[in-house]
Parts: structure tokens; C-alpha cells; sequence
């Protein structure tokens, strides 16, 4: 797997994971291409379009598009349980997650995400185990108080 | 501010994320931004000394704000901190910000891979996962060089918690695939094969993709692996629904590790070991099998799961190629996915059948579902499924299906979408060819071609026509029959006055008895179509109306009086009037027999790799084509050609070889001869070179990165050379000015016509040339050209040099970066030791400072990285550095807006045959800048 984006309907990126390393640029110029040919796509047609020599596969949950972009010799149908495993991980931790779960915990929306892909392939399919794994982080966090104390800026 | 933050609440950056949600316009939130980002900076650089907490939330809003797309230059240090803190949200906020900001400053990389060190030995493993993450995301050359020794021991030890074991193997994974040379298994390559019977599900998922990238690199040394990944497939395969717990994906066991068992597989040929065999082809029967029974959910993620199996089980299948009643059941299969009103399955079912067409057990199989396939590409509503069933009848086509296949094709042509239009007349095109039995068939697709598709069809395409029907005598009556009939059209395509040009020029007689298609008639309806052409073209007819005057000298008159009117005779192209001028005295000169030799009929062209299937597999890249396919397509042209039998005629393959420095794969091997001082006289050699229109291609846009490098440490020389063409440049620099001399050189014997400069520049440059450069440059003669340069401020881009001109016709379009670079603006600052580190200190934070590590391109010596140093423009420094060794410079780059002072270090190693080369600059972009282009200059 080479990359990870969420994107709303209206475009705006809320995510992004890139497995291979390439410049800003390059990246900023994947994330338009693809916001635009996904979100210019027609109902009921295929979750897979051929794009240069990967194969992105994208789907839609409510607001938010998610989409991948694979390797040719990767599974598309596989790749599609990806993003619904990864939409039930979010959807576990948050209960119901919405946009604005994503905007306002972006950074635990990629813990989770590391928790599930590292390097851009499996780590965990276990649903039981990545939630134990970001409970157990979360239980780890120093006690409320102590920032409850601290001014907000 | 909605309630949704969860955990640990950074209460400041939900209310600045909210603030941002809040304005009403792209200024307010930049406003609002630099707002944050001011009071971060100020943050940071005070006095007081932050607590992590706070530390951690200012992290974390430069990470938002990087995400929302701005750039952030500094918080980096500050991230670092954050990683040796032993709170563990602070220590992640702090990888968080690494991973997503990599930096390649070495400085910072040092410190990260401490941080890195202590995690990976703390033996806790939440931190050691955090670590390994973090290695994973950068997943640079230094942190391979630190870490590929030691992730393996972790991998493999008895004492590692899986989680750990988990991410060692993809961390191990992705530093194997960004440098594979670090990455030695070695003695742990016996252990790591045997985390495939690990208990730990989630140990074999994340160990199987790690086994799999490395066996395919060293599949011998890996393929015990085999027989393992068998017995763990079949215990999945064969286990119910409930056995595996959390591994069961929607009533499917083990969906993701069971796809890659498979994948790790078709690594390698069929198991030779009788048992292990079979049960693997128990295992593939028993997966086609589960296909056909009921669902067990009615949600698609059951579906997709079990046919994810499913299509890498036909792949599995498809790679061994040797079970043909695996093969058949696969295709009926897939058959049957066809029709499937998911519109995914019908994709992948289409996609997978291209493979499979391609094996002959299952070959005929494939064919029988021509008639959905067709449909598919004549009903479905998605233009990339269209695109897949396009493939297939490409892939399923045959002697016995091409007549249907390729009309079908021509059909779905007149409505295609654009995008795809190309490939299908190329793909049309080698079918047809390949495929045909009579070439009236042949000839007629091809015009069919040209009518329906025009604009897309290629040289490659209707060049081909051309040499088919000059090496088959028996189709060309037919041919010229058929495009005399094709330009009765009152609009045809230039594609179809090439060809008809052509066609009629060579084999126009064996039409002319008809009264309806008189070698006048032919002429006139030729010439109406004249005036409508583009220049290439214009000169194809005149060649084809010189040979008329040899098939029938009766149009002889007519003809002479077209080529001696003004509009020929003084055409303002110099190749069309050439043409005219020669014809007309070769017609009015040469005796009959001359002309009869002259003016022979083509003799057949010298057999070639097909050049349509040869841009097909261009477009589509590498492996698309595969190689039965190409040989197959090189037997049955040499077939189709009959070449072989005629031998070439000698005296035309010696004026092209004269013309043709080195024979390419081109069609006509033409196009790349650059007919090279042609003496005006010979018009025979003007003849074979009909085709020459592209002429000697100066591969437009060609980039000089070699060239241009050449130039930065020296200010004069040849900078692009090519058959024609000489440019060489001569420039001097002063302050922040500049001014170069560029000689033009016409290395041939023939003027160069409409010959033009254009010089772009990025905006921090401004150039001028100073005249205009004449448009005519005369064979031999060489042209010079000033341009003064001034520079505004520190850029990177170099200026482009377009040129223009006519060669023979042909326009030439050549692109070449102009060696202007920073450094060219440096003025030499000498200064003692003391002052240099003094400086040096001044410079010190990490933006300003560039450094890179490369191995050595040339020679070490001492002289030659002397004269270097010089050409840079920077003051070599002694004594500065107390490793005599080292090379130390100075100097300050003038630009109009401002002085930019630059340090420079240069360390070499010999005995490794490396450099270290460090910049500090007063502006990170001139460090940065100066260091990738020095990096390449030694």
C-alpha cells in the first residue's frame, strides 16, 4: 500500500498516510488528483480505478471519502475491507465517529490507523486486539488533573 | 466547541481547531494561523523553560497546522524532546510529529535514532512499538544503518510480546524495501520462516508479507516457506466460521492472512512434493467450492472477503498454469461474475479473465463468453469496466474470433470515451494485423481506422499499412482500389490523404484501366485535396505526383504545370519548394529510363519488431505485453511481410544505412535517419526518404540535467551537441549580473531555417537578450547570441533555452536548461580562522545548515577538488580546518535584494571513497540549494 487519504465530499483532506517516501510537492499534487477524480465519480460505479501503475480503491462512509492507493499485484476487494475495518476501529473508539471526531483527534485517528497499518501493510486484523491495544495507550495518559491545572494556552 | 474530544483533551487545540472550523475565509484562517504560529515561536524561544504537557499541545498544533497544508519550519527540536519524555502521550505526540514531518536534517536524525536506541531497549513494549513505528514511517538510510542489525534480534527473540514481534517484522519489512543491501537475514532466515506456524495469528499476518517481499528476492534460500504456508492455508481453509474468534471476518476465517498465504505462493512453481501438492489443490478445490454454496451474511463485507479469496486463489491457479480442471472451474467461475450485479465483481471478473485467456487449457474457455463480454463493453455504465472488457476481447482474441472481435472494437470506436481511444485503435490495429488471413480484411480495417478515429491514429499505424501492402503484392490492387474510393469522401482524414497519397503513387496504375479511376482522374482527386494539408503532408503528394509522371506519362503536362506554379515553386517552405523545384527538372531532364529507375516502384521493407505493439506496451508500461505475446507477434508478421523471401533491394538499403548512424526498432527506420548533406541532385535518396517528415528527432524537451551540471563550477564550454545542432557557451558574472554568450553552431550542410531563441526564467531571475538572432543559419556557419542576466533573489530553477528551427522540413524543438546557478553570483570572502568559526557558530541553527554524505563520482585528488572549489567562486581557506584534509570555503551570493554569506565544508574520506559536504548559509534555501548541486560535482 502506498497511501491513505480521507477527504469530505467537499474535498477537504482530513487525513493522510503516505507509506513510501516522497516530497511535499509530489504528495500535494497526488492529494488534487485524486480528490478530484474520486469525487467526480458516478454513483454505483466500481470502487477500483486503474491510476499510472497503482490501483486506487476508494469508498465512501456518510461525509467522508476514503481512499487507497495499492500496489498492482494487491487485492482491490481486500483493500476495500481495509477502510471498513479501518472505519470500524474509528467507529469502536469513538462510538458513532462522525467528521468531526476525525478533525478535533486527528492524532488519535492515526494512532489507531498505526495500530492497524504499519509500513502500509497488515499489522493486526484483530478488532479485540487493536482496541485493547489503543485502550491500554489511553489508560496510559497521566491523570486529568495534572492538565486540568495547566492554562489553555 | 463541540464535545468530542476524547482522552486526554488538549483542551488549547481543540479550541484553536475550532477557531480555524470558524473563519469565514482563506485570509481569516491564514490570519488566524500566524497568529498560533507566533505565539508557538514565542513560546518556544522564551525564557521560562515549557513543561511536556504544554510542549506536547504546541506539538500537536503545528501538526495541524502543517496538515492543513502549511509549511512549518521549526518545532522540530522541540518534537525530538518530546520523544525521550516517559509520559507516554508525550512520547507519541512526539513520533506523531516526526513520522509526519520527516526531516532529512542530520542533526536532528542523530538525536531521533537516540531516542530511537532507548526506546528499543527500554523492553517496554508499548515504547518499543512506538520506536519501531517511527523507523517504519521515516524509514530513511540512516535509521537502516542504524537499526537493520539490530530489528531482526528483537524479531526472532523467545522473549518478545507479539505485539512487538508484529511490528519488528514490518518495520524489518519496510527498511528491507528501502535499502535491501542493509537488511542481512542471514542466520535468521530459518527462524523467521517458522513465524508462519506461530500461535499468534496476528504474528503470522505481519510475518507473512515480510517472508513474502523476501522471497521474492531470494526465493531459494526462502522456500521452506512452501510447505509451511500450505499446512497453515489448509488448516484456515478447512476450519468453520467460529474457530478463529476475532480472525473470522464476517463468517470468512482469516480473510486477509489466507490472500497473502496464496500470494506467498506465486512465488514459486507447484510444490514438487506429491502430498504437499495435493493438499494444496484440496485446499484451491475447496475455496471454488465454498464460491457456490450460500452466503452465510447478506453484507457485502462477507462477499468481498470470501471472493477476496476466491480471485487469489484463480491467481494461484493462473501462475501454475498446469492443472487444467482448476483452470476450466476457474473460468466458468468467473463466468459467472460476468453477469454479477456488483459492479466490483464484474470488474475483477473481467480483469482476471485477461490472465487467463493468455493459458491454452483455459484459452478456449475464456472464448466462450465473447457475446457478455461484448455487451459489457457496449453496456456498461462505467467507463473503467468498458476499459477491462476491451482488454479481455483483446486478450480472447484469435484466427476464430478477430473478424467479430475487431469489428465489435470499430463499433464501440465512433462512441469511445477520449481517454481510452488511443489504445483501442492501437490494439485494433495489431489485431488486425496479426490476425489477418486476407489483407483486403486487413486493408479495410485499417482505412476504417483512419475514418472513424483519425486524430488518434499514430504515425506507427498508417505507416505500418503502407509497409504491409508494399510487401504483399497480392492486397495491392485491392489497397489502391479502396482509398481511391475512401477519398471520394468530401471530408476525409489527413491520416487517409497520406496513405491515399502514397498508395496511389506506388500502385495507382493497377487501378487505371477503369475509365472511373483514370490516372487523371486520380490525380485531380488528389490535388483537391491539396490545399487542405499540412506541410508533411503537401510534401508526401508532390513526391506522389512525381511518380505519376513515371506510371503515366500522360499526366506528365498537367503535373509540371502544378509543380511550376508559384504556390509551389516559391513556397515560402523550403522543403516543399525544394521538392517542387527538383521534380519538376528531374520530370523535364531525365530520359523515361532514368525516370523508370529513378521513380521504381518501393521495394519491401526490411522485416521489424511491430512498432504499434511496441508503443502499446510504452503506454502501458512494462509487463503489460507479455513476451509469448511478442514473439507470437514477431513470427506472424515475418509471416505477413514475406520478407525474407525477397531480399531487400541493395542499392536502397545502402543509401539508408549511409543515412542511419544506428538501425533503430522504428518502423520505416526512417524516422531517426537524418538524411545528412543529401546533395541537392540526388533526388533518388529525397525519394526513399518520402517518410523523412519527422526528420532527425531533436527529442523535443530534452532535459541536460548532464550538461547543465557540467557548468557549475565552470563558466564556458560545450553545453548540447547533437547530429545537427552545436551549442556552446561563454559567460562572466559580476556581482549580482550576469552575461552569457551562446554560439549556435549548423553542424550540416544544409540551412537551418526559421530559426528562433526563447528564454524562460523563474521570477527570481531576469534575463534579456540582447538582438535578434537571424531566422536563417546556413550550413557549416555557426550564430552568436547574448543574454544578460540579472538576479533578483536566491532561486533554484534554472533559466530554459527553447529553440526553434527547420531542418529539411522538419521542425526541430529542442529545450536545455541554461547553466545559470546561485553560485555563479558568490564573491570570494577571505577571513582567518577565528572569524571562520566564529561565523560558523553564528550559523548554527539547523535550517541554515545542509549537509549531505555521497560517494565519490571522480577522482580524489587534491588539485582537481581544488580548481573545483575555485570555479565554485567561493575563497578557498587554509588553515582553517585542523584536519588538513578538509577543505574549507567562504563567500557572500549578491542577489539584488539581499546578501546571502555561505560557509562551506568539505570532508573526504578516502579509504571509503566518500564525502561529507556541509553548508551553512544566512537563508536555508541557499544552503539547500548549494548542497544538491555540489553533491554531484565531485
Amino acid at each position: 500500500m502506498r497511501f491513505l487519504l480521507l477527504f469530505s465530499r467537499q474535498g477537504r483532506l482530513r487525513l493522510q498516510k503516505w507509506y513510501t517516501a516522497i516530497s511535499e510537492r509530489e504528495k500535494k499534487k497526488i492529494i488534487r488528483e485524486m480528490t478530484t477524480m474520486v469525487l467526480a465519480r458516478q454513483p454505483r460505479t466500481c470502487n477500483f480505478i486503474q491510476w499510472k501503475d497503482l490501483k486506487i480503491v476508494y469508498k465512501r462512509y456518510a461525509s467522508l471519502y476514503f481512499c487507497l492507493g495499492v500496489e498492482h499485484e494487491e487485492n482491490e476487494l481486500l483493500a476495500l475491507e481495509i477502510i471498513h475495518r479501518y472505519v470500524e476501529l474509528l467507529d469502536k473508539y469513538f462510538g458513532n465517529v462522525c467528521e468531526l471526531d476525525i478533525i478535533f483527534n486527528f492524532e488519535k485517528a492515526y494512532f489507531i490507523l498505526d495500530e492497524f497499518l504499519m509500513g502500509g501493510e497488515i499489522q493486526e486484523t484483530s478488532k479485540q486486539i487493536v482496541n485493547r491495544a489503543i485502550e491500554s495507550s489511553d489508560m496510559l495518559q497521566e491523570t486529568m488533573e495534572e492538565y486540568m491545572s495547566k492554562p489553555a494556552f | 466547541m463541540p464535545a468530542v474530544s476524547k482522552g486526554d483533551g488538549m483542551r488549547g487545540l481543540a479550541v484553536f481547531i475550532s477557531d480555524i472550523r470558524n473563519c469565514k475565509s482563506k485570509e481569516a484562517e491564514i490570519k488566524r494561523i500566524n497568529k498560533e504560529l507566533a505565539n508557538i515561536r514565542s513560546k518556544f524561544k522564551g525564557d521560562k523553560a515549557l513543561d511536556g504537557y504544554s510542549k506536547k499541545k504546541y506539538v500537536c498544533k503545528l501538526l495541524f497546522i502543517f496538515l492543513l497544508g502549511h509549511d512549518i519550519d521549526f518545532g522540530h527540536m522541540e518534537a525530538v524532546n518530546l520523544l525521550s519524555s516517559n509520559k507516554y502521550t508525550e512520547k507519541q505526540i512526539g513520533y506523531l510529529f516526526i513520522s509526519v514531518l520527516v526531516n532529512s536534517n542530520s542533526e536532528l536524525i542523530r538525536l531521533i535514532n537516540n531516542a530511537i536506541k532507548n526506546d528499543l531497549s527500554s523492553r517496554n513494549p508499548t515504547f518499543m512499538c512506538l520506536a519501531l513505528h517511527c523507523i517504519a514511517n521515516v524509514g530513511s538510510r540512516e535509521m537502516a544503518e542504524a537499526f537493520a542489525s539490530e530489528i531482526p534480534r528483537i524479531l526472532v527473540a523467545g522473549d518478545t510480546m507479539d505485539s512487538v514481534k508484529q511490528s519488528a517484522a514490518l518495520c524489518l519489512l519496510r527498511l528491507y524495501k528501502t535499502s535491501p543491501d542493509l537488511v542481512l537475514m542471514g542466520e535468521w532466515t530459518s527462524r523467521v520462516v517458522h513465524l508462519l506456524n506461530d500461535q499468534h495469528m496476528g504474528v503470522v499476518t505481519a510475518a507473512i508479507s515480510l517472508i513474502t517481499c523476501l522471497s521474492q528476492k531470494n526465493p531459494d534460500e526462502f522456500k521452506t516457506c512452501v510447505s509451511l504456508a500450505v499446512s497453515r492455508l489448509s488448516r484456515i481453509v478447512s476450519s468453520a466460521s467460529t474457530d478463529l474468534q476475532d480472525y473470522t471476518y464476517y463468517f470468512v476465517p482469516a480473510p486477509w492472512l489466507s490472500c497473502k498465504l496464496l500470494r506467498l505462493l506465486q512465488c514459486y512453481p507447484p510444490p514438487e512434493d506429491g502430498a504437499v501438492k495435493g493438499r494444496l489443490v484440496e485446499c484451491l478445490e475447496t475455496i471454488l467450492n465454498k464460491a457456490q454454496e450460500p452466503p452465510k451474511s447478506k453484507k457485502v463485507q462477507h462477499s468481498n472477503a470470501k471472493n477476496a479469496i476466491l480471485f487469489e486463489a484463480i491467481s494461484l491457479i493462473i501462475h501454475y498454469d498446469s492443472e487444467p480442471n482448476l483452470l476450466v472451474r476457474a473460468c466458468n467461475q468467473l463466468g459467472q461474475f460476468l453477469q454479477h450485479r456488483e459492479t466490483n465483481l464484474r470488474y475483477l471478473a473481467l480483469e482476471s479473465m485477461c490472465t487467463l485467456a493468455s493459458s491454452e487449457f483455459s484459452h478456449e474457455a475464456v472464448k466462450t463468453h465473447i457475446e457478455t463480454v461484448i455487451n459489457a463493453l457496449k453496456t456498461e455504465r462505467d467507463v473503467s469496466v468498458r476499459q477491462r472488457a476491451a482488454d479481455l476481447l483483446y486478450a480472447m482474441c484469435d484466427r476464430s474470433n478477430a473478424k467479430q472481435i475487431v469489428a465489435e472494437m470499430l463499433s464501440y470506436l465512433e462512441t469511445a470515451d477520449y481517454s481510452i481511444r488511443e489504445e483501442m485503435v492501437l490494439k485494433v490495429a495489431i489485431l488486425a494485423e496479426k490476425y489477418a488471413v486476407d489483407y483486403s480484411w486487413y486493408v479495410d480495417t485499417i482505412l476504417n481506422l483512419i475514418r472513424i478515429a483519425g486524430d488518434y491514429v499514430s504515425e506507427e499505424v498508417w505507416y505500418r499499412v503502407i509497409q504491409i501492402v508494399i510487401n504483399r503484392d497480392d492486397v495491392q490492387g485491392y489497397a489502391a482500389k479502396t482509398v481511391f474510393e475512401a477519398l471520394q469522401a468530401p471530408a476525409c482524414h489527413e491520416n487517409m490523404v497520406k496513405v491515399g497519397g502514397y498508395i496511389l503513387g506506388e500502385f495507382g496504375n493497377l487501378i487505371a484501366g477503369d475509365p472511373r479511376s483514370s490516372p487523371l482522374v486520380q490525380f485531380n482527386l488528389l490535388h483537391s485535396k491539396f490545399h487542405l494539408c499540412s506541410v508533411p503532408t503537401r510534401a508526401l503528394l508532390l513526391s506522389a505526383y512525381i511518380k505519376f509522371i513515371n506510371l503515366f506519362p500522360e499526366t506528365k503536362a498537367t503535373i509540371q504545370e502544378v509543380l511550376r506554379c508559384d504556390s509551389q515553386i516559391r513556397n515560402s517552405d523550403v522543403e516543399l519548394q525544394q521538392r517542387a523545384v527538383e521534380y519538376l527538372k528531374l520530370s523535364s531532364i531525365a530520359s523515361t529510363d532514368v525516370l523508370a529507375t529513378v521513380l521504381e516502384e518501393m521495394p519491401p521493407f526490411p522485416e521489424r519488431e511491430s512498432s504499434i505493439l511496441a508503443k502499446l506496451k510504452k503506454k502501458k508500461g512494462p509487463g503489460a505485453v507479455s513476451v509469448t505475446e511478442l514473439e507470437d507477434s514477431k513470427r506472424e508478421s515475418s509471416e505477413l511481410n514475406g520478407a525474407g523471401e525477397r531480399g531487400p533491394d541493395p542499392s536502397v538499403m545502402a543509401a539508408s544505412n549511409a543515412s542511419t548512424p544506428s538501425p533503430s526498432a522504428d518502423l520505416l527506420g526512417i524516422r531517426s535517419a537524418a538524411p545528412v548533406s543529401t546533395a541537392p541532385a540526388s533526388a533518388g535518396s529525397l525519394l526513399v526518404d518520402v517518410f523523412s517528415e519527422a526528420g532527425p528527432a531533436a527529442s523535443s524537451g530534452a532535459v541536460n540535467d548532464d550538461g547543465f551540471l557540467r557548468f557549475v563550477c565552470k563558466n564556458n564550454g560545450v553545453l548540447f551537441e547533437n547530429q545537427l545542432l552545436q551549442i556552446g557557451i561563454k559567460s562572466e558574472y559580476r556581482q549580482n549580473l550576469g552575461r552569457m554568450y551562446l554560439f549556435y553552431g549548423n553542424k550540416t550542410s544544409v540551412q537551418f531555417a526559421s530559426f528562433t531563441t526563447t528564454v524562460s526564467c523563474p521570477g527570481e531571475l531576469q534575463t534579456h537578450i540582447l538582438g535578434i538572432v537571424e531566422p536563417l543559419v546556413e550550413g557549416g556557419a555557426q550564430i552568436q547570441q547574448v543574454l544578460n542576466i540579472e538576479c533578483l533573489t536566491d532561486f533554484s530553477d534554472a533559466p530554459l533555452l527553447n529553440i526553434k528551427f527547420r531542418y529539411g522540413g522538419a521542425l526541430q524543438n529542442l529545450t536545455l536548461k541554461l547553466p545559470v546557478t546561485i553560485n555563479k553570483f558568490f564573491q570570494l570572502t577571505e577571513m582567518a580562522s577565528q572569524d571562520f568559526f566564529q561565523r560558523w557558530k553564528q550559523l548554527s541553527q539547523p535550517q541554515q545548515e545542509a549537509q549531505k554524505i555521497f560517494k565519490a563520482n571522480h577522482s580524489m585528488d587534491t588539485e582537481v577538488i581544488k580548481a573545483k572549489l575555485l570555479g565554485l567562486g567561493m575563497a578557498l581557506l587554509d588553515n582553517v580546518d585542523p584536519n588538513p584534509e578538509n577543505y574549507v570555503c567562504a563567500g557572500v551570493i549578491q542577489t539584488k535584494s539581499q546578501q546571502v554569506g555561505c560557509l562551506l565544508r568539505l570532508e573526504p574520506n578516502a579509504q571509503a571513497q566518500m564525502y561529507r559536504l556541509t553548508l551553512r548559509c544566512s537563508k536555508d534555501s541557499v544552503s539547500k540549494r548549494l548542497c544538491e548541486l555540489l553533491a554531484q560535482q565531485f
